[in-house]
């Protein structure tokens, strides 16, 4: 068991002609993930990577063709949200976007339309999913994982790899680790992901990562409170960040209220989540959690 | 980004929302010949920088006479402005706007933005116009009236009334108001604006609705498309080692701490800063490398964190995912040697191809302080840094 994606997703990639698309393609390929089929506008009927995936100019053939269920999207921003819309519309249950750097606009409609069609975004800007051992569905070093019973969510890239690595560490592996991006709109929230692993009979606990700005962490906490039964460590990056400037993350800016990591810690906290005050504890803690019980 | 109100006033102007008579001034002599040319008194002179509260800072005057808007834009050109969004160091005025004075009657309160929580953007208004909104908010929230705009279909005409009938306005007013909002919508869509801010907009004497104030942020993500609002960009407003840094895609933010940190992803970045805060430090600046890091990047933060003559050692923090440590091991021996820094460095390198990088970095000489893990290297830093200081 694991959520969102496993060894039996078959995967579309849009835009695997790009230079992005081809070398996380490949990687992904190598890590095990089933690509049936990559989407190019322009470059329908062609074969890429080693002649071995059928390219096709809509997402639809693409589903009709090879019954692509899921979707990975590196096309650059402008047509970033398109591609989400194309997906959706072609009855794609499941996509992930890569593209750092899509309009908030754009995201605005997009969002829209997933939730009206009942599918599962992820991101956009973000390092995407991975089910360890069985699929990659991302541009996440695969190595550093290692199969196990943890749940990781996160809104930041390398913070993600740095709690794999160190839950691997204490010996704790992972069941999925979804990076869900750092933009002010996302597909996924904290929150549906902790409600997904709270189904997942495999997952025994969760480490959710945060951090400065919004009030997610914050909706998934209360959540947490009432309906989770699993153990929860969490970490809020940006105590030392100052107010009203944007760190990287379009999202992450402290404007004032509940948006400061400090607020959103004591929260956690009250909601009955174990919260790392250092980055370097996060492992500890949760093996901790995992020896109590 | 941000723009001048100025600016704003010119955009508002373009999505035809009506504005008091103004023009910009750089000198004394188009100070003066704005006055002329608007042929009105009183008129308002406004410093132009990007910082709200410019009237309690001393930056927004009344002048009555030629003389008068001679004395005040001597005395507010080239001054320095602090107000509670500057800082202490405050900000240099440059540049000017000499408006109409307005006969006012009822000042208005009305902005768009996006409500992350409701991930749809929202209009809001108020009667408690010319103050600050945050105030309102916290102790009379009940008197910001707010409509969700769905983005698919656009604001509707009855939001537009829904909003006027909450200022209790009537008549010629409502009329105007209602428009105006269509209008403010309009305008914030297609400029991909993430915040428009009118406050205030007030009902002059003769029932007219008119933007005295525009404040515009914008979408840093949607810039590719808006050329106009781009060439508005003033760099004078902007930090200059943020703007260097921009440069090399570089994300940098200057602090006021002595340990500088080079990390690569945003997340990452501020979970080192915080940890060199718990470890006794203070940290100098935020620096994200990005997903591309190699030898010039490397090099080039380098450069922008010791342009920050506080820095006194620095730590380079990077998770290699598609960022090889291989890679920035040998940015860091190469800028090492061409930069002959005066500073400790340590170094924490992890993921893909970190063995190499390690041996990269022990074969170069170079004298570098090895780090396992972000507590050993917070540790590490903060020493060093600390020793520097005491020498």
């Amino acid at each position: 068991m694991s959520i969102l994606v496993n060894k039996y997703s078959r995967v579309v990639v849009q835009g695997i002609t790009g230079s992005e698309g081809q070398f996380h393609s490949k990687q992904m390929i190598e890590y095990g993930t089933n690509i049936v089929a990559g989407v190019t506008p322009g470059k329908g009927g062609k074969k890429t990577l080693d002649n071995q995936i059928p390219v096709y100019n809509m997402v639809i053939e693409a589903v009709e063709n090879e019954k692509a269920d899921t979707s990975i999207i590196f096309v650059p921003p402008p047509f970033a949200a398109d591609a989400i819309i194309e997906a959706v519309l072609a009855g794609i249950k499941v996509i992930v976007c890569i593209t750092e750097g899509v309009p908030v606009k754009d995201m605005t409609k997009a969002k829209q339309i997933v939730k009206k069609h009942n599918a599962r975004l992820i991101g956009p800007n973000c390092p995407g999913i991975i089910t360890v051992d069985e699929c990659k569905l991302g541009i996440m070093p695969g190595f550093i994982c290692k199969k196990g019973n943890i749940g990781v969510i996160s809104k930041s890239g390398t913070l993600t790899y740095e709690a794999i690595d160190q839950l691997v560490n204490v010996d704790l592996g992972q069941t999925t680790a979804i990076g869900i991006g750092g933009d002010p709109i996302i597909g996924t929230t904290m929150k549906d992901c902790l409600a997904l692993f709270e189904d997942d009979k495999e997952t025994e606990g969760v480490v959710i990562i945060g951090e400065i700005g919004g009030q997610m962490e914050i909706e998934a906490a209360k959540w947490a409170k009432e309906n989770m039964t699993k153990p929860i460590v969490g970490f809020i990056a940006g105590q030392t960040a100052p107010p009203g400037r944007r760190m990287g993350h379009a999202g992450a800016i402290v404007s004032g209220g509940d948006d400061t990591a400090d607020a959103k810690m004591r929260i956690l906290e009250e909601c009955g989540i174990t919260v790392a005050k250092s980055v370097a504890d996060i492992g500890q803690l949760m093996k901790n959690l995992m020896e109590k019980k | 980004m941000k723009i001048h109100e100025y600016q704003g006033k010119m955009i508002l102007k373009e999505y035809d929302i009506e504005t008091p008579e103004s023009m910009p001034a750089f000198s004394v002599e188009e100070s003066i010949l704005a006055f002329k040319k608007l042929n009105t008194s009183p008129v308002v002179v406004k410093a132009q920088i990007h910082a709200g509260g410019r009237g309690k800072g001393g930056g927004v005057k009344l002048a009555k006479t030629p003389e008068e808007l001679k004395k005040l834009t001597e005395e507010i050109l080239g001054m320095t402005l602090i107000t509670h969004q500057t800082g202490p160091e405050g900000k240099e005025v440059q540049r000017l706007l000499i408006e109409a004075g307005v006969d006012i009657d009822q000042e208005f309160y009305a902005a768009i933005t996006l409500d992350r929580n409701k991930e749809v953007d929202v209009f809001m208004v108020s009667t408690e116009g010319g103050v600050e909104i945050e105030k309102v908010a916290k102790e009379m929230p009940e008197k910001i009236i707010k409509v969700w705009i769905d983005p698919l279909l656009g604001m509707r005409r009855f939001q537009a009334s829904q909003l006027a009938y909450g200022l209790k306005l009537e008549g010629q007013a409502f009329k105007e108001a209602t428009q105006i909002f269509l209008k403010m919508y309009k305008c914030y869509t297609s400029t991909d604006a993430s915040l428009l801010e009118v406050n205030p907009l007030v009902k002059t004497n003769d029932d007219h609705i008119i933007a005295l104030d525009a404040k515009f942020n914008f979408d840093g993500n949607a810039l590719f498309r808006q050329n106009e609002i781009v060439k508005m960009r003033d760099l004078s407003e902007e930090d200059p080692y943020e703007v260097e840094a921009s440069k090399f895609n570089l994300n940098y933010i200057k602090l006021d701490g002595n340990v500088g940190c080079m990390v690569n992803g945003a997340g990452l970045a501020m979970a080192t800063m915080d940890i060199i805060k718990l470890a006794g430090g203070e940290p100098a600046n935020f620096l994200d490398v990005g997903g591309s890091a190699n030898a010039d990047t490397v090099k080039n933060g380098f450069r922008i964190i010791l342009a920050d003559k506080n820095v006194k050692a620095i730590l380079i923090n990077i998770f290699g995912g598609i960022v090889r440590c291989d890679r920035v091991a040998n940015g860091v021996v190469q800028a090492v040697t061409e930069l002959g820094l005066k500073v400790p460095v340590v170094v924490r390198l992890e993921g893909t191809n970190a063995d190499e990088a390690q041996m990269i970095l022990k074969k170069s000489g170079v004298s570098i302080i090895p780090a396992t893990g972000m507590k050993d290297a917070a540790k590490k830093v903060v020493n060093a840094a600390l020793n520097l200081e005491s020498l």
